[in-house]
């Protein structure tokens, strides 16, 4: 009989441990490494426009008077296109993982997957060509009568190509990605969780509204979020679809801009302290995209106690 | 405000699979009835179908009768969601909802049924609804915490103390002990013999000596082998079927020779 000593490894086994520890932790610092050197470098190209005299700046009033009115573009677009997107995933969500038959909630949701494989530019020529043609009659129907509200202020587009088209087609390009976060989030509600809301006679939607909602709430808030990433960033649809201009509160005239079709659409001509500015765009949207984050998931961990988790 | 259920000649499939074959029981008001058998043998089934909720499962449908004071529960028009309401479920693990409160996971069932409620009478419910649970004393100063903050044992009288809030006819529980130690075991099973005087309850257990100090009366369900239905094979007295039962598979189970 031969005894196994304590101290003797089996050779193979411990090397592939080190290769596997060492190669994820090599994975965990070149993310952190990228990040960094993405910031690094924007802030760097950045300072040029943030000390440059303001007659020198595009506008001539300095960098924030040009950035500002971008900003809000931006936010405005991206805003649009949750307010719009985000009841419809969820209430598709539901029906797949919920309502539907099997057989039509799996054709359902490979449908929807395909939305998210359509390439930007198609969604970009789509909302140009056909949307914002179609669309326009209903802009001018809100002119002449919600013109009360700022926002639907005539004089309409004639073209329909406006910051609440761009925010439509943005909303059907966030739709996917909500959707089938939250669908896989609604799937994974605990059968015990369900089961104790329906033995009380709950119905099946006060059965969602108890047991589904609250167990998927911090999923949903990262789907948003995500699909927010995607509206904030998104540069080929907008620059095709709106015709830019100045800051305007009205959606449904020609006006406004986003960072990222900004960037885009004048970045190939810039030189010198154009392309600072432009840089500079580009790190007030990261700081947005990370702010918006960590919002994110502040109002998430607000509510650990109650997660579940626990 | 407790009902009697009789059983008449009902079946249970999964698709076309007979799941359980045959039951027709009946099953006092205010009294314990326990359902013991081997694992498998169709009496968790059985018992779901008590309240329809074996209908959670696509494809499961029932033969036969089950009449609750005389109204037939799969009747014409009848709404699972109004027989749900009336005979409560407590079930094999324990399951507060956890993103509520130890005083909304009370009142929860109520909300559904009767929309408006006061606080003060909110209040005095979940008072008497937790008190009827034997954890009053134990949570009455954190009714504002989460749920799934308790022990097990402590969440299993919540899910009781949810389920009589609604003031149902009839109160079933699936295995309610199986997840807990001996000591909350023992605080649910007395909870259960002060039930009895107001409620029907029908308990499903693996445990005999469960069975044998809780129960009123007992119901033994067999299998006959692997894709064969479930039977009731015998239903009597506890004490008729511990000490004297008169079918030899019923004396063979509870005396442990197999199962």
């Amino acid at each position: 009989m031969t005894a196994t000593s304590l101290t003797s490894s089996r050779g193979a086994g411990r090397a592939g441990d080190k290769v596997f520890s060492g190669a994820t932790l090599a994975a965990g610092c070149l993310i952190l490494a990228v990040l960094f050197g993405v910031a690094l470098f924007l802030v760097i190209q950045a300072i040029p426009a943030f000390t440059a005299p303001a007659a020198d700046i595009q506008g001539g009033e300095g960098f924030f008077a040009y950035i500002w009115p971008i900003v809000i573009g931006t936010l405005i677009a991206a805003i649009i296109a949750l307010v719009i997107a985000t009841p419809v995933a969820i209430g598709v969500a539901l029906f797949i993982s919920h309502y539907a038959p099997r057989r039509l909630a799996s054709g359902l949701g490979y449908v929807i997957d395909l939305l998210a494989a359509i390439p930007s530019v198609i969604y970009g020529a789509w909302g140009a060509a056909f949307l914002a043609h179609q669309i326009s009659p209903a802009y001018g129907w809100l002119a002449e009568n919600m013109a009360w509200l700022p926002i639907f202020q005539g004089p309409a587009s004639a073209t329909g190509k406006t910051i609440l088209t761009a925010g439509i087609v943005l909303s059907v390009m966030v739709l996917p990605i909500i959707t089938s976060l939250s669908r896989e989030i609604f799937l994974q509600t605990p059968k015990l969780h369900e089961e104790a809301a329906l033995a009380l006679g709950a119905t099946r939607w006060e059965m969602i509204k108890m047991s589904v909602l609250p167990f998927a709430r911090p999923g949903i808030i990262s789907a948003i979020m995500l699909g927010l990433g995607r509206a904030l960033g998104e540069t080929m649809a907008v620059a095709l679809v709106l015709s830019s201009g100045a800051l305007t509160a009205s959606l449904i005239q020609s006006g406004n801009q986003t960072i990222a079709a900004e960037i885009a659409l004048n970045f190939p001509e810039a030189s010198g302290l154009k392309v600072s500015t432009l840089i500079a765009a580009g790190l007030i949207l990261f700081v947005i995209t990370l702010a918006v984050n960590m919002v994110a998931r502040w109002i998430i961990s607000r509510h650990k106690e109650f997660s579940g988790a626990n | 405000m407790s009902k009697r259920i009789d059983v008449k000649d009902l079946n249970v499939y999964y698709g076309n699979f007979l799941a359980v074959e045959d039951v027709s029981i009946n099953i006092e008001a205010k009294s314990v009835t326990a359902f013991i058998g081997p694992s498998g043998c169709g009496k968790s089934t059985f018992l779901r179908t008590l309240n329809r909720m074996h209908e959670v499962l696509p494809g499961a449908r029932v033969e036969g009768e089950v009449l609750l004071d005389g109204d037939n529960l799969y009747g014409p028009g009848v709404d699972p969601v109004t027989v749900r309401s009336q005979i409560g479920m407590v079930f094999q693990r324990p399951n507060p909802f956890p993103t509520m409160s130890i005083r909304d996971n009370v009142l929860a069932g109520v909300k559904l049924n009767n929309q408006k409620i006061s606080k003060g009478e909110a209040d005095a419910l979940v008072e008497r609804s937790l008190q009827g649970a034997n954890l009053w004393n134990e949570v009455k100063d954190r009714l504002e915490k989460p749920g799934s903050g308790l022990s097990g044992g402590q969440q299993q009288r919540l899910c009781i103390a949810r389920a009589i809030a609604v003031e149902p006819q009839v109160i079933l529980m699936d295995e309610p002990c199986s997840a807990l130690d001996p000591i909350s075991t023992l605080a649910v099973e007395d909870l259960i013999n002060e039930l009895k005087d107001q409620y029907t309850v029908v308990i499903v257990t693996h445990n005999m000596q469960q069975a044998a100090r809780v129960s009123d009366r007992t119901a033994f369900f067999n299998i006959a082998g692997t894709g064969k239905p479930g039977k009731l094979i015998e239903f009597a007295e506890t004490s008729t079927i511990f000490n004297n039962p008169s079918n030899k598979a019923t004396e063979d189970y509870v005396s442990g020779r197999f199962g």
